[in-house]
């Protein structure tokens, strides 16, 4: 049976994580290798890391770091932000990352999903996409609205008609944020991953919300998410991965045990 | 040396990494003289069956692995690469290099898994289960290991040739081919610490065969 994926985040800017993470010993680690490594080692499934590198001229630091960590980690690891065209893809993944992530780019040029899946497979390109609990209406069926700029501009497109859109273009998966429950550790908003998971035939991944283990096990659950996405709860030390997918597993969730 | 087969079908450096950081030396390579030196032969692919088995036929490379297989030295097939190794593939309507008897197969839309509709392509970690028929490929892994996977579609041998099995809504084989010809559905090199010991065993075989 296919095991439901335990997927940590990694946010770097400039080469450096954006915030030290604390592993035992309480030392902070600032570099994204060393921390990606420590959770391979530990048994995260996949990671993605999310380069906030503001400057163009720096973008070759992150390649550099995609190269570091695909000669360390032998999982699956994908690489977002920054990503605008195909030729941004060709470079991240022949330095060795599995899958690009586009999210911002994609709304602004839906075919941007098709030219990238017709170059390198459908399997290397993710869509991220953050959405919005609004007021269904016309424009807004499904009550969630799809908005970028970490939610501070809004599209007017329906989510659940985008996932469908990014699906047919040639997404090969899905990692759905939710705006509302991002930050807030009460879990993931599991009616719009079902929502999504439900109307697409490609794995979702639940991003935005987990505080702990119990809202991964909602997630892959009731959620009907194949992977969820983790940050701050591993980050900080208040969980591990292995500690979190025991518990899963304890509820009968399918996940990777052995690394 | 293990030549890594290069036929244009997708990114081939992630298997070099993983052999380069096990220390085993290897050269992702399409030139015939250097897949002759070549100790072990690993055959990896990511694409579509169609367009690399038409690249394996222009370039001769389909008749020189026939060939170094017919001579006893060691293949791994990897993903593709395993589909290829069989007789034909419906992808494309491929015709494969026939080194192991059978046919590939798309998963069946219809099939579930707890209850749910299965997506496909089959992505992400699945347990390979009962690889006694493939002890040495799987020396010091345990039982029910997992493995990254992602494919459309799954091979079907001659029953000799099934080593091992996944559950995705149907039981497939995951591992196929036999003693010094194998060939694994999943990717080794994206498979973690049971990946790695599955490719070292692979060039432990490759250094005592000779």
């Amino acid at each position: 049976m296919l095991c439901k994926r335990v997927i940590p985040c990694l946010d770097v800017r400039d080469g450096r994580l954006t915030k030290g993470i604390k592993f035992e010993g309480n030392v902070d680690i600032g570099d994204p290798v060393t921390t990606a490594r420590a959770y391979y080692e530990q048994g995260a499934d996949e990671i993605v890391f999310y380069d906030i590198t503001a400057s163009h001229e720096r973008r070759d630091i992150m390649l550099d770091v995609v190269d570091r960590v695909a000669s360390q980690i032998f999982i699956p690891f994908s690489v977002g932000g920054g990503i605008r065209s195909v030729e941004d893809m060709r470079a991240v993944l022949l330095s060795g990352a599995e899958k690009i992530s586009i999210n911002s780019p994609a709304v602004k040029d839906p075919d941007l999903i098709r030219r990238g899946a017709e170059a390198f497979g459908s399997q290397c390109v993710v869509l991220g996409m953050d959405v919005l609990r609004v007021e269904p209406t016309g424009d807004i069926p499904s009550g969630y609205e799809v908005v970028i700029h970490g939610g501070r501009k809004r599209m007017g497109m329906d989510a659940l008609e985008w996932a469908r859109e990014a699906e047919r273009l040639g997404a090969g998966e899905i990692c759905l944020n939710s705006i509302d429950a991002d930050g807030t550790k009460d879990g993931y908003e599991l009616t719009v991953t079902a929502m999504v998971a439900d109307a697409v035939g490609i794995p979702v991944i639940a991003s935005g919300g987990a505080g702990n283990p119990q809202h991964m096990v909602e997630a892959a659950t009731t959620g009907h998410a194949s992977a969820a996405l983790i940050a701050s709860i591993v980050h900080y030390g208040d969980y591990t991965i292995p500690g979190i997918k025991e518990e899963m597993r304890r509820e009968g969730v399918p996940v990777r045990m052995s690394w | 040396m293990i030549a890594i087969v290069d036929y244009e079908a997708g990114n081939l450096t992630s298997v070099k990494r993983a052999l380069d950081y096990l220390d085993i030396p290897c050269r992702i390579t399409g030139d015939a003289e250097t897949i002759r030196e070549a100790r072990g032969i690993i055959f990896p692919g990511v694409g579509a069956a169609g367009q690399a088995m038409r690249t394996l036929r222009r370039t001769g490379l389909d008749d020189l692995l026939r060939e170094r297989v017919e001579r006893s030295v060691p293949l791994l097939g990897i993903c593709l690469g395993s589909q290829i190794l069989l007789q034909s593939t419906p992808e494309n309507d491929a015709t494969g290099l026939g080194l192991i008897p059978g046919h590939c197969q798309r998963f069946d839309p219809d099939l579930t898994e707890g209850g749910l509709p299965i997506n496909i392509p089959h992505m992400g970690w699945n347990a390979v289960i009962g690889t006694e028929d493939a002890s040495t490929l799987f020396a010091g892994i345990e039982a029910g290991a997992e493995f990254y996977f992602v494919h459309a579609y799954y091979p079907v041998p001659d029953s000799p040739y099934w080593l091992a099995s996944t559950e995705y809504g149907t039981r497939f084989c995951s591992v196929l081919g036999r003693e010094g010809l194998w060939a694994v559905q999943f990717h080794p090199e994206k498979s973690g610490r049971p990946g790695l010991t599955l490719l070292d065993n692979f060039n432990t075989y490759c250094l005592e065969a000779r």
